[in-house]
């Protein structure tokens, strides 16, 4: 279970790196990262729920530590998090693209100042 | 062992689901049914963390990605000219398929040849009542443990607002 898992991971990790590497428009490239921060959240769900954290050992035993199998959900937590910011400041770019230049195109823009 | 069996079909069902329309957000000419397809994906990542006892993240996965980043994504696809043929591909597009291809294989070899420390088949008693009440659980995960990343992921939003409302403000 854990192997498919990740193996699905991958798949969707993958996916995503061919998207934003061999997309044209800002946007598609940046629904591929989306894909990317999910294929992550997989893997991290995955850990969380079938391989044994090493704090599960730590002083008080496992009735004490038990919480800490969701160390990996809560890290997906924050990858969320890292998401939303990057897809707002992300759009915010792209508003910011088209006053400028008019394009979308990623190839085209290779601009650093005004 | 029919509830396995269902639980089997469920999976593979969700994973074909996800894969396959995350395939097609990376392919199709359209940009707004690109965007229509992220969400299937999106929702077959949340059937996927339910399978796997991540009840919270599921429903947070469906409140941020479907309901906040989809419609911020449609949003912006709006605001674009000539929607139905801008997914074009880059002069790159072999190598990065070839990158691709290639760090799947690297990666299925890892995740097969790795030795896992795996939690037992029947859980032991506190870690199945952990999973029992994932979400409260994970709040108190969060809360007490990792306060200051939280707290540290909240300023972090707020400093990403206001960096986006800098970027778009008209001058």
């Amino acid at each position: 279970m854990l192997e498919r898992l990740l193996i699905l991971s991958a798949v969707l990790f993958c996916i995503g790196l061919y998207g934003v590497l061999s997309r044209r428009h800002i946007i598609a490239v940046l629904m591929a990262l989306e894909l990317m921060f999910n294929a992550v959240n997989i893997a991290l769900v995955a850990f969380s729920r079938y391989v044994t954290p090493a704090d599960l050992a730590g002083p008080g035993g496992m009735a004490e530590n038990a919480r800490y199998v969701l160390t990996g959900q809560g890290l997906a937590v924050f990858v969320i998090v890292a998401a939303a910011a990057e897809v707002a400041l992300g759009l915010a770019l792209v508003i910011a693209l088209i006053r400028r230049t008019d394009t979308l195109d990623i190839t085209g823009v290779s601009l650093m100042r005004r | 062992m029919a509830d396995s069996l269902f639980e089997e079909i469920v999976f593979w069902v969700l994973a074909a689901t996800t894969v396959g329309a995350a395939l097609l957000v990376v392919h199709v000419q359209s940009l707004f049914r690109a965007a229509l397809l992220l969400i299937v994906s999106f929702l077959g990542v949340a059937g996927i963390f339910v399978m796997a006892n991540a009840e919270f993240l599921a429903v947070a996965q469906v409140l941020i990605y479907v309901g906040g980043i989809a419609v911020l994504v449609i949003f912006a696809v709006m605001l674009t000219r000539d929607v139905e043929h801008s997914n074009l591909g880059t002069p790159v597009q072999p190598v990065a398929l070839m990158l691709a291809v290639v760090l799947l294989g690297a990666l299925t070899y890892a995740v097969v040849q790795a030795e896992w420390n795996l939690l037992p088949d029947d859980l032991p008693g506190p870690l199945a009542a952990v999973f029992v009440e994932t979400p409260a659980q994970l709040g108190r995960l969060l809360v007490r443990d990792y306060v200051l990343a939280f707290e540290i992921a909240g300023a972090f939003l707020l400093a990403a607002v206001i960096g986006a409302l800098s970027l778009v403000r008209e001058r």
